[in-house]
């Protein structure tokens, strides 16, 4: 099983700006965890060091037992797959099927394999009869879903999605939810970006806020979206999901969902009733 | 006053029609929302009012676009560019790529415009200024984050002052502050007068823009109306829009059977 650990890791661009600063996280094999944070916040930052694209200025990330200082990126990118936040840097081939297959075939799948994989993914997102399609002849949300399907089709043991459901209708972030539900059933490692926080509260186990380069809360959806962390949370630009802001005001506790807020009420009216 | 007279539109080389018997119009100051599943015709519709379909792109429209009154469709892009605005749905698209700093990147509309360099200066400033992003003017646009990307290009615009703008997704890569931002922003700007057409999923940045709301169902507008009472109808689920918070929270409380008094 794959673990990703950062150690005390800043990153500095090219042009001097320190977009990490002395960040440690873990993630566990497994765990589903939604890293959230005002814009420039250094989300993105963050997880192309998860697959190697960017290598820590100081401090040591490491996936799985390889430190990515030193390892291959082709061997880190068999590991950790990363669907970007803007299609049109990542979409390169002139059908919806080859730029699926193209990682898939990056990673060593092959023949019978490869074309499963590939099936599978498109399926996944709901590009099933898309295969001949050009990607430009798809919207913005589609070409999104088709980077997810990219990843997807690599199998590999972690899945890190770059704000995933932006751009998305309703039944695109039902379809993204879908596909998270999957890759845990499958055990598979899952990290996003996000800024839609009901999508975070009612999708994720585990939410990491970052402001300026460092984390700043760590913890479930009911631990982060709590009244007490709100002034910490509007600190790196964030707002908790109506429905947290709801039920405090009922005075029901932390109830980052709409489900648990339901729940709280009918647990209050049983103990009253 | 900008208006859609029955205008359908199909791009070059498709089959089928994206916009069909489209009649829509803004009046000043107007804030109209647009919402509707993907690939319902929103970035269509956002192309066609901007003018670049089918100027920039091609295909074919037929039916009219009228601002205050005359046909513009005979009218070359530089003159529909000085009196309607675009914001993009991806903020890469959006930027000059000619521009090495942020305050280059939001005068380079204004510039093209013919406007005096002196007004310039203080257009992009106060651009700048109102989506809280002073600390990136000498920064290369380039080289910034999605959400950062996505306010200069809103800045960009806003210093364009234009009577008429269209946006598609503004605020999707943003941090709830910076949607904020925008969302005062785009008051302020329509408060001036600009006509507004803004293309959403969010329907919660809806409530709190627009005083009419449509939406579109393959390439036609299914429904239309005040905001409050359309984004309550529970008939925009079935064409994929996600309502906002608090009445996806009342309809879950009603289906448990509970009756509460839900803040706002």
């Amino acid at each position: 099983m794959t673990e990703i650990s950062c150690s005390d890791v800043s990153y500095e661009y090219p042009d001097g700006v320190r977009a990490l600063n002395g960040v440690d996280l873990v993630i566990r094999a497994g765990e589903r965890v939604a890293i959230v944070g005002q814009n420039g916040s250094g989300k993105t930052t963050l997880v192309r060091h998860f697959n190697g694209l960017l290598r820590p200025t100081e401090g040591r990330v490491l996936v799985g037992e390889m430190d990515t200082r030193t390892s291959r990126i082709a061997r880190l990118a068999s590991l950790v797959g990363l669907a970007f936040q803007d299609p049109d840097r990542q979409i390169f081939s002139g059908s919806v099927e080859a730029e699926v297959a193209f990682g898939a075939r990056n990673v060593g799948l092959r023949a019978a394999d490869l074309e499963a994989s590939v099936s599978g993914a498109l399926e996944s997102v709901g590009l099933g009869d898309e295969r001949k399609t050009n990607p430009y002849d798809l919207g913005y949300s589609r070409r999104k879903l088709l980077t997810i399907a990219s990843v997807l089709a690599m199998r590999t043991p972690v899945v890190v999605l770059d704000e995933p459901t932006t751009g998305q209708d309703a039944r695109g972030v039902a379809t993204v939810e879908q596909i998270l539900e999957r890759l845990t059933a499958e055990r598979r490692t899952v990290v996003a970006i996000s800024h839609d926080m009901r999508f975070v509260a009612e999708a994720f186990g585990r939410v990491v806020v970052m402001r300026e380069g460092r984390i700043v809360i760590d913890g479930s959806p009911a631990e982060v979206f709590a009244e007490e962390r709100w002034p910490v949370l509007r600190s790196t630009n964030l707002e908790p999901p109506y429905a947290a802001v709801a039920g405090a005001k009922l005075g029901l506790g932390s109830t980052p969902t709409d489900r648990s807020v339901v729940n709280a009420l009918v647990a209050r009216s049983g103990s009253v009733g | 006053m900008l208006t859609l007279e029955a205008v359908s539109y199909r791009y070059a080389g498709a089959s089928g029609k994206s916009l069909r018997d489209i009649d829509l119009s803004l009046s000043e100051g107007e804030v109209v929302g647009v919402v509707g599943a993907s690939e319902a015709g929103k970035s269509t519709l956002a192309l066609v009012v901007s003018g670049l379909a089918p100027r920039s792109i091609g295909g074919a429209l037929e039916g009219r676009l009228l601002i205050d009154g005359e046909d513009v469709l005979g009218q070359p892009m530089h003159a529909m560019a000085a009196v309607v605005g675009i914001c993009f749905q991806n903020p890469h698209t959006q930027l000059s790529q000619v521009a090495d700093t942020v305050f280059e990147e939001v005068a380079f509309g204004p510039l093209n415009l013919g406007i005096d360099r002196l007004d310039v200066i203080s257009r992009v400033t106060e651009a700048l200024d109102g989506l809280g992003i002073v600390d990136l003017a000498e920064r290369d646009p380039r080289r910034l984050s999605g959400g950062q990307m996505q306010l200069v290009a809103v800045a960009g615009l806003l210093a364009m002052r234009p009577r008429h703008l269209v946006l598609d997704e503004p605020t999707a890569q943003l941090d709830p502050e910076g949607k904020e931002l925008v969302a005062q922003a785009l008051l302020r700007l329509a408060g001036s007068g600009t006509a507004m057409l803004i293309c959403e999923h969010d329907t919660d940045l809806l409530a709190r823009l627009c005083s009419r709301v449509v939406a579109l169902d393959g390439g036609t507008i299914a429904h239309s109306g005040a905001t409050a009472e359309f984004l309550a109808d529970p008939r925009l689920v079935e064409l994929g829009v996600q309502p906002p918070g608090r009445v996806r929270l009342r309809r879950a409380l009603e289906s448990a059977g509970l009756q509460v008094d839900l803040p706002t």
